[in-house]
């Protein structure tokens, strides 16, 4: 048989091209854990001779990295949460209650999906001084709340397009009106695509930069990627504080992509095809 | 906007005689009442006020005055501008073309080799592989990069030497020459996994039946992929190359990490290029301009790419 002989180099193929993916990551990790004179001495390839904390400790503290973290946890959970509750609200109108001109109502959002951010970033960051809504968490949790919505609207109206009529009608029967359909029939009925939604707003608003590199300047403020992409921006950084800032970046995408991995890549399907 | 457009259709809805189905259905428009307003005061006027600024002199303080068609016609006549958009050709290039290719060939590696001959679990993990560097954010993914690209002591220079190759020693990021190159191979890096986990989801649906009777008939691998995976799942690849393109004309984070659009505007690109505009020049009409024909370019490709899909359904 050819074929179990082909087989072997093909596995073996992937798995380097695959370990090409991982080693960035596996690079940091180890590099993260070398004092600096190591790292001048035996520079990045080698394995580290101890653990040194010392590097990510003092990394931590200077740019204050609880706080980030929680900016970003904060920012990161709201928005999915409302967005999630817009995209439902949007979507039942349009997908369930199929309200005249939808086709229009859809095409304006999925349009609104497509526009670039940099056609609105410098009104919203103008607009946001006009309120008083500049450099604050507020400004980034609603603007993303409305991007992101957007998405969600396109997508979820697809999906209740298909719900079946008949538990719809049963309820109506029942003497259910439109608002107690929504909460107690079709949002549970649904609970599986919000899901898959909740988390994609959330990592996807986790990893923005554009925006909240406009909006949020002060410290106090900031998230994880835009701090760590203007540390970086600024070159101030030695090689093992380089290294502990991508650590730090890199560990909370790895628990999401761990504790995520199933919705992740199941869902990345239902999203590009309808 | 939508929601005149949702209260007129109801008016006129009344008094003819299209029955609708049980109740007055569009009530249901009052549920996108909240939506509709959101999206009314954070994209629409946005983007309207950024449309109408493009047209004026402005400095981002005082009243924009008028000025037509001036900062259009600035554009064309300016070197920069065009650089940007010839740098996003090749973002399309490390975004969209070799990943939806490379992305093409690994699904299909992973779904007809590894998956039938070593169970889909060992499909799943080199799946996950690949994925992972989607997840980080590209503020994280430009420190590691950076790094590793680094001229003195980086990872790349320094596995170059160890390997006897120390002559290929490069300033990856810092050669005028060089690093369009290098940003567009960690932008390859950062974008495979997401081609690759969308065919290998359009694989899923495809008739296993296909690929057995082609097998029988003697059909090698290529022949396979040519004519039964690639016909198949042909609308996931528009998909692909829309989403692809689109994020490839919208890198924003990857340069501004990276390279800052050096070296000497080697590697600047249109985001870019409108932020700095923007918020460093403060020529708010000028970078309005630009983002405007972003814009336009970027709505134009998802139209194209919609009709692609609709023609694909059955």
């Amino acid at each position: 048989m050819t074929t179990a002989l082909r087989r072997y180099p093909v596995l073996i193929a992937l798995c380097l091209a695959a370990l090409f993916m991982v080693v960035p990551f596996l690079i940091v990790t180890v590099n993260a854990f070398k004092s600096p004179t190591e790292y001048a001495q035996n520079g990045p390839l080698s394995l580290p001779d101890g653990l040194y904390t010392t590097g990510i400790k003092d990394f931590w503290e200077r740019v204050d990295f609880g706080r980030k973290l929680f900016n970003s946890v904060l920012i990161s959970g709201s928005v999915a949460v409302l967005a999630v509750i817009l995209s439902v609200l949007n979507a039942y109108a349009i997908g369930i209650g199929r309200i005249r001109g939808r086709t229009w109502v859809l095409a304006f959002f999925v349009l609104a999906n497509m526009l670039p951010q940099e056609a609105l970033v410098y009104p919203v960051y103008y607009l946001s001084k006009q309120v008083g809504l500049y450099d604050t968490r507020l400004s980034v949790i609603i603007v993303f709340t409305v991007i992101q919505a957007a998405f969600g609207t396109y997508l979820l109206s697809a999906v209740l397009g298909q719900f079946p009529r008949e538990i719809l009608e049963a309820a109506r029967i029942d003497g259910a009106n439109k608002w107690q359909v929504l909460w107690r029939i079709v949002v549970p009925v649904s609970r599986p695509t919000l899901g898959v939604l909740l988390v994609f707003f959330f990592i996807w608003t986790w990893n923005e930069f554009l925006l909240p590199l406009v909006m949020l300047i002060s410290n106090d403020n900031q998230t994880v990627s835009v701090a760590l992409g203007v540390l970086q921006g600024q070159r101030l950084m030695d090689a093992t504080m380089t290294n502990a800032a991508a650590l730090l970046g890199v560990l909370p995408a790895i628990v999401f992509f761990l504790v995520f991995q199933r919705t992740l890549t199941r869902g990345i399907a239902v999203g590009a095809v309808k | 906007m939508t929601v005149t457009v949702e209260r007129s259709a109801r008016a006129v809805g009344k008094g003819t005689a299209r029955k609708p189905p049980r109740g007055p259905r569009d009530s249901y428009a009052l549920f996108l009442l909240p939506g509709g307003l959101a999206f009314l005061a954070i994209i629409v006027l946005p983007f309207v006020m950024n449309t109408y600024v493009s047209f004026t002199d402005w400095q981002g303080v005082g009243s924009p005055e008028w000025s037509g068609l001036a900062n259009y016609r600035e554009l064309m006549d300016d070197a920069e501008f065009w650089a940007s958009f010839r740098h996003s050709l090749f973002m399309v290039v490390a975004m969209a073309a070799i990943p939806t290719a490379l992305g093409l060939v690994l699904a299909a590696a992973l779904f007809d080799y590894v998956g039938k001959h070593f169970g889909s679990r060992t499909a799943a993990v080199l799946r996950a592989c690949f994925y992972l560097p989607q997840v980080l954010p590209i503020a994280v993914a430009g420190i590691v990069w950076s790094w590793i690209l680094a001229p003195d002591n980086g990872s790349l220079n320094a596995l170059l030497k160890a390997i006897g190759l120390g002559s290929w020693q490069q300033d990856w990021l810092g050669d005028p020459d060089l690093a369009l190159y290098s940003v567009m191979g960690v932008m390859v890096w950062v974008q495979l996994g997401f081609p690759l986990v969308v065919f290998m989801a359009g694989l899923q649906r495809v008739d296993p039946q296909l690929y057995e009777a082609a097998e029988l008939d003697g059909a090698g691998w290529w022949r396979r992929f040519r004519h039964i995976t690639l016909p198949q799942i042909r609308p996931e690849i528009y998909v692909v190359l829309t989403w692809c393109s689109i994020a490839a004309l919208k890198v924003f984070g990857a340069v501004y990490v990276l390279t800052k659009g050096g070296p000497g505007g080697a590697t600047d690109v249109p985001s870019y290029f409108s932020f700095t505009t923007f918020f460093e020049k403060t020529q708010v009409g000028y970078g309005a301009a630009i983002s405007t024909v972003l814009t336009v370019i970027i709505l134009a490709l998802s139209l194209i790419g919609l009709r692609l899909q609709e023609r694909t359904d059955p």
